[in-house]
């Protein structure tokens, strides 16, 4: 039987879930919140990482700070896949990453450029303890030595596919999709 | 899992076309702007605006690019601005001053900037004492052309910048009245912000003797005063032009204390207009001329923030140029 697209991973109960988890799963790791921050990728890993922390802020009663991140003019296909317009708001970090231990977020992890541009914009604002990442989907496809530290979904994928992460706060509505 | 309902096209749209480039080569002058495209440089613009407070204050966006500075005229604040908005891109900048060239040795304008392209440069930032110079450049070449200036045309970016820095302080341009005083006949930061701002909605007014006023910019739309204080009463933005001198082949008003006198802004006049009036002046400025020094460094004052905000425009004018646009799911 041949497969229809888009089709959908992922509803929002699935997300909720997974986003639960996560925050679950950081909270185990690190122990308290002190010292953590949450810093997601424009345009969506930013609302996810304001949902990671929400959450975080339920189990641990105590919430950790939250950045957005505009990863635009640190990306290294600007000359030759050309340019892309920049998110419609700046990068927001309001706080010192020095000696903070940062968590990425960001939708879809894919080739694991935007993660490598984010990582170089984030070290030009400080010096941070460490980095890690957490992604919503992480569908395989690697072209740089990077790897998520928490993941909400595993998603196998074929190269020609796409990934399309749809949240309420910007798009209106829930879902993960496979799009051809 | 539940296939998606919807047809695809739409859920592409939904997404991914949040942005479009800048899909023009050179940028010559506010005139051939779209208000979206104007709208789409101030906000690139506001993203540079951040960066340049970072403590890195660099991205490398045009890394490897090669930026010329090409000035047939002095400046200081246009081409400083310009060369540290191209750095802070990671772009190589090149600095070529007219009087250290070949020109004086009798090399044609063409010939000089083909051999300026020749070199592999990405962008030729251009300043000329002609008006129109720079069209006649930027269609004889590849390499993008920015407008830092043509005569008595359009200093674009200047436009840009005071439109920015007009947006940052008031948020908007509907029933937002903008009156630029004194020396519009000779005045290029003048042609742009009247293009700019009247796309965007704003009203404009113009104010100076009747010799520095061309009657023509009404078909525009624009609103002729000829009493400082009948244009500055109920106006929420105060840009006030240089008189320039050097540009004055005739006299154009008996003197300059005289000028002083009926078209200077200063803090008696001032208090005819709105108590939160934005007070503006491109630079340089001659204090105790069209401005006095007590409304120059005045709490109405912005004369700095707009040279703060012309390094994240030229930033943003810069990228947009030299870009396209890129899929989003590259993650």
């Amino acid at each position: 039987m041949k497969e229809s697209f888009p089709r959908q991973i992922m509803d929002a109960d699935h997300i909720r879930r997974a986003v639960n988890r996560m925050a679950h799963e950081i909270c185990e790791r690190h122990k308290g919140v002190p010292d953590l921050a949450l810093i997601g990728i424009m345009t969506r890993g930013d609302v996810l990482a304001q949902r990671i922390a929400d959450q975080i802020g339920k189990i641990e009663q105590a919430t950790p700070a939250v950045g957005a991140l505009d990863i635009t003019f640190h990306r290294d296909d600007t000359s030759t896949r050309t340019d892309r317009q920049p998110g419609r708001r700046p990068s927001h970090l309001p706080f010192s990453l020095e000696n903070r231990r940062i968590i990425l977020v960001d939708d879809v992890l894919y080739t694991g450029r935007s993660i490598r541009a984010a990582m170089d914009e984030l070290i030009d604002y400080g010096r941070p303890r460490a980095i890690q990442l957490a992604v919503l989907v992480d569908r395989g496809h690697r072209e740089l030595p990077i790897h998520a530290d928490y993941v909400g979904k595993n998603l196998p994928t074929a190269e020609k596919e796409k990934v399309d992460v749809l949240l309420q706060e910007c798009d209106g509505r829930e879902g993960v999709f496979i799009i051809k | 899992m539940r296939p998606y309902k919807g047809r695809a096209g739409i859920f592409i749209l939904e997404k991914r076309f949040i942005r479009v480039s800048l899909k023009r080569k050179d940028l010559l002058t506010l005139e051939e702007l779209s208000g979206e495209e104007i709208i789409q440089i101030l906000d690139t613009a506001a993203s540079f605006k951040e960066v340049v407070q970072r403590p890195v204050k660099k991205v490398p966006a045009l890394r490897g690019k090669t930026v010329v500075n090409l000035f047939f005229e002095p400046s200081t604040r246009t081409r400083t601005s310009f060369e540290l908005a191209a750095k802070r891109l990671s772009a190589d900048v090149v600095n070529f001053t007219a009087s250290a060239s070949s020109l004086v040795k009798g090399e044609s304008l063409l010939d000089t900037v083909r051999n300026i392209q020749a070199m592999n440069v990405q962008t030729i930032i251009m300043r000329h004492a002609c008006s129109g110079a720079v069209n006649l450049v930027a269609k004889n070449i590849r390499a993008s052309v920015v407008n830092a200036g043509d005569g008595k045309h359009e200093h674009p970016t200047q436009g840009l910048l005071d439109i920015f820095t007009i947006r940052e302080a008031k948020g908007r341009f509907e029933n937002l009245t903008v009156t630029l005083v004194g020396d519009i006949i000779h005045s290029r930061v003048a042609r742009s912000n009247i293009h700019g701002l009247l796309k965007l909605g704003a009203k404009v007014r113009i104010v100076g003797p009747a010799t520095l006023l061309p009657e023509v910019f009404t078909r525009l739309g624009v609103e002729v005063y000829h009493r400082l204080e009948d244009a500055i009463a109920d106006t929420d933005v105060i840009n006030i032009l240089r008189i320039q001198l050097e540009r004055q082949d005739e006299q154009f008003f008996p003197s300059a204390r005289e000028y002083a006198n009926l078209y200077g802004v200063n803090a008696r006049r001032l208090k005819l207009a709105r108590p939160d009036v934005l007070i503006m002046h491109p630079g340089p400025m001659n204090r105790g001329v069209e401005i006095s020094p007590r409304v120059a460094d005045g709490p109405n004052s912005v004369i700095l923030d707009q040279v703060t905000n012309g390094v994240a425009v030229r930033m943003a004018v810069l990228y947009l140029l030299t870009g396209g646009e890129s899929d989003e799911n590259s993650d």
